[in-house]
């Protein structure tokens, strides 16, 4: 079927590297004996830890669960003890430590009981809610939890786009996936479209992977539209796939369900497909291990793996490698600690070598020749926000709509003078959320502390008109009291029953001790005169002072 | 001649009259520049400037009473984004008035009497409790303003700095290599 495609602005041919890793089959990774699961592998809340160390987990047990609306549950990804919940290292660009559970397996793999789901009986939102459970994000790098990208809400979803575009260089996982399990994938994506209640479907896979445009084209049901893309770098980035299948423009600041359309990576549709149908959480995904290794290649790694160990998988890294980038080579980070584990934003690690990854050229000056804005997917102009994030002046960086930059670093792979522009944006964005987070506590401290001294004077206010008010009374009463008997009969027997009352009050607390210091084990007692020494401790120096 | 003169003085009256009514009027009740200064201070309320609170101190340097370097919280940043507004010259931070890293106070439980001291000290009510009750304080609400300090009997109240983490991280300036010249 011949269909038109719209070609986006900009983009970049980089070298494929695909061929490294694409030839074998995905290979499954034997059983470890420890394995790291994050609670924060998602965009959102965290999960929280719901085992204590010492615990027995099984296969697919939840270890993390959701905590807040965007939120999704993280997994036990075998049996086996959970051995510490501290922090540890994460694949993060900071190589800074987050919490985790990290399990010890007992090599049985003995999983909880896997109950699939007759989807198209269900109604899509208790779909939804076990998908949430199931702990599914967006592996396609975002990891946005699933189930809300699943709730249509308010806007009609009409076009459901499936994301194989896979366009960065060295990655192969999802080439792979769609070659090997094509049916699989299509009942995943058949679930989506069940739970979206949209009418089309439309796939977008890279000319440059026939095998897999084949495989799919060979499962997809007559109804959908498995589209050959040209290949261009970004054309996997959502935005630009979008508008590359429908002609359709994401607005700025906007998400593509503002106009209709949702976009699903094909590891997330396979993974659904995994949670449905067999009951499976995400506890495994697809990651392609490439560069400078023995034997590059796919592999299906659990979650929480040690990246080390999938090194240790691909024939370790050959002798002369200089460090690991996560991610692909455009939008990727270098790995700070090789003992952070697979997450599910992991599709894949490079072992670099100096032969594959030559140092970065040293920056030069800004030229203005304006081969970035060429070359950006955004239709952004690089250089002008370069010059504003360079010389920390946000505001008019973003007055340049610094934040529609998907940092596909199409812009400083083209630049003459090596400038790593993403770099700049990406500073430049975290320094404005940081402000705007400081902006919003200011604002709160303010409202507090201006009701704190409205509250204050109120208080001293009412204060005063109480004693106002009292003072008044007790002169009228200082004047009635000369003359006539007291102006309520009743008020005798009142003090009468008041003094009866305290008289007996007086004597329980003569006669009664309190039962519950009786019959103490000694641990107790101890604690209660060590709390006691301390306190006359404290009142000493207090009476000191 | 005269004409002229009765015209203009007319003219005069006129236009003044409407100014005069204009003026009483649209009568900017705040000084809007004090409004201005508040909101680039960091709200932490912590008096180090010496002026007990953030608007008491704008209102200072609105009226021209107070320099624009007192505040240690909102640092050189600070110091800057106010320069900017007021048209004046960026200038270091003061004598003594060096920025601490951003911190938040913690009671230590055990010591804690309840003495509610604390809870009347913290500018921004993020403390809870009642007497004879343990003392917590909110940390998501803490300005870190130390105010808390200095009232408290057991000296059970200590600052922690605020650790980064995965979420507050920031990425790095860029560093700028430059081409050596033989």
């Amino acid at each position: 079927m011949k269909t038109q495609l719209f070609t986006f602005h900009g983009g970049v041919h980089p070298e494929q590297h695909k061929a490294e890793s694409n030839a074998a089959p995905i290979s499954v990774m034997p059983l470890l004996p420890r394995y790291v699961v994050p609670m924060r592998q998602h965009i959102g809340t965290p999960a929280r830890p719901v085992v204590s160390v010492g615990d027995r987990v099984l296969r697919g047990q939840i270890v993390g669960a959701a905590e807040g609306y965007v939120s999704t549950a993280a997994h036990a990804p075998t049996s086996g003890r959970v051995v510490a919940i501290e922090a540890c290292a994460v694949p993060h660009p900071s190589g800074l430590f987050d919490l985790a559970v990290v399990i010890e397996a007992d090599g049985e793999d003995l999983s909880i009981d896997m109950q699939p789901l007759d989807w198209r009986a269900l109604d899509p939102s208790a779909l939804r809610n076990r998908i949430r459970d199931m702990g599914l994000a967006g592996l396609g790098g975002a990891v946005f939890p699933s189930y809300i990208k699943l709730n249509p809400g308010a806007q009609k979803i009409h076009t459901l786009i499936v994301n194989g575009a896979e366009c960065e260089p060295w990655i192969t996982c999802d080439d792979r996936l769609m070659r090997e399990r094509a049916a699989e994938l299509a009942r995943g994506i058949e679930i989506m479209r069940h739970a979206l209640g949209c009418t089309t479907v439309l796939l977008g896979i890279e000319d440059n992977k026939p095998e897999a445009l084949a495989a799919m084209r060979g499962a997809a049901p007559p109804d959908w539209r498995v589209m050959s893309v040209p290949t261009l770098y970004p054309s996997g980035g959502g935005k630009q796939l979008t508008y590359l299948l429908t002609g359709v423009e994401t607005p700025t600041g906007g998400r593509s369900t503002d106009v209709g359309i949702q976009v699903f990576n094909v590891g997330t549709a396979y993974s659904l497909y995994r949670a449905v149908e067999l009951g499976e959480p995400l506890i495994s995904r697809v990651v392609t291990l490439t560069g400078h290794v023995a034997q590059p290649g796919n592999f299906e790694a659990r979650i929480g793996t040690p990246l080390a160990d999938l090194i240790a998988a691909a024939g370790g890294a050959l002798p002369g490698a200089s460090g690991e980038i996560v991610g692909g080579p455009m939008m990727g980070f270098d790995l700070m600690d090789l003992a952070a584990p697979v997450t599910k934003a992991v599709n894949c690690l490079i072992v670099k070598s100096p032969s594959l990854f030559p140092p970065k050229p040293v920056e030069l000056p800004c030229i203005r020749c304006g081969a970035c804005a060429r070359a950006c997917p955004a239709d952004l102009q690089p250089f002008e926000m370069y010059w504003y994030s360079h010389a920390k002046n946000f505001g008019h960086a973003q007055s340049y709509h610094l934040f529609d930059c998907i940092e596909c670093g199409c812009c400083a792979y083209v630049c003459p003078s090596h400038i790593p522009l993403v770099d700049y944006f990406r500073f430049a964005k975290s320094e404005i959320w940081e402000r705007e987070r400081e902006k919003a506590s200011a604002d709160q401290a303010r409202v507090r502390h201006e009701f704190k001294a409205f509250r204050l004077e109120r208080e001293k206010r009412e204060k005063a008109e109480k004693f106002a008010k009292a003072a008044e009374k007790s002169k009228v009463a200082g004047g009635a009291d000369a003359g006539a008997a007291p102006a309520d009969p009743d008020a005798e027997k009142k003090k009468a029953i008041l003094q009866a009352a305290l008289e007996r009050a007086a004597q329980a607390k003569q006669t009664v001790t309190p039962k519950n210091t009786d019959n103490l084990p000694p641990r107790v007692q101890q604690e209660i005169d060590a709390i006691e020494t301390r306190r006359a401790g404290v009142e000493n120096t207090e009476s000191q002072k | 001649m005269l004409a002229a003169i009765l015209v203009m003085a007319a003219i005069g009256l006129v236009l003044g009259g409407i100014l005069g009514w204009a003026s009483i009027k649209f009568r900017v009740a705040d000084d809007p520049l004090v409004e201005k200064i508040d909101a680039i201070l960091p709200q932490t309320q912590c008096g180090q400037c010496g002026f007990p609170g953030c608007k008491p101190y704008a209102e200072a340097i609105a009226k021209g009473e107070a320099d624009i370097n007192l505040c240690p919280p909102g640092g050189a940043d600070g110091v800057k984004r106010l320069a900017d507004l007021l048209g004046v010259e960026p200038k270091a931070l003061g004598e003594g008035k060096e920025p601490k890293p951003k911190s938040v106070a913690v009671i230590d439980e055990n010591t804690c009497i309840g003495c509610t001291l604390c809870i009347q000290a913290c500018p921004v009510d993020a403390i809870v409790g009642a007497a004879k009750q343990m003392h917590v304080i909110v940390a998501s609400q803490c300005t870190g303003c130390e105010l808390c300090l200095p009232p408290c009997p057991v000296d059970c109240i200590s600052m922690q700095v605020i650790q980064e983490d995965v979420l507050s991280w920031k990425w790095r300036y860029p560093v700028h290599m430059m081409k050596r010249v033989a």
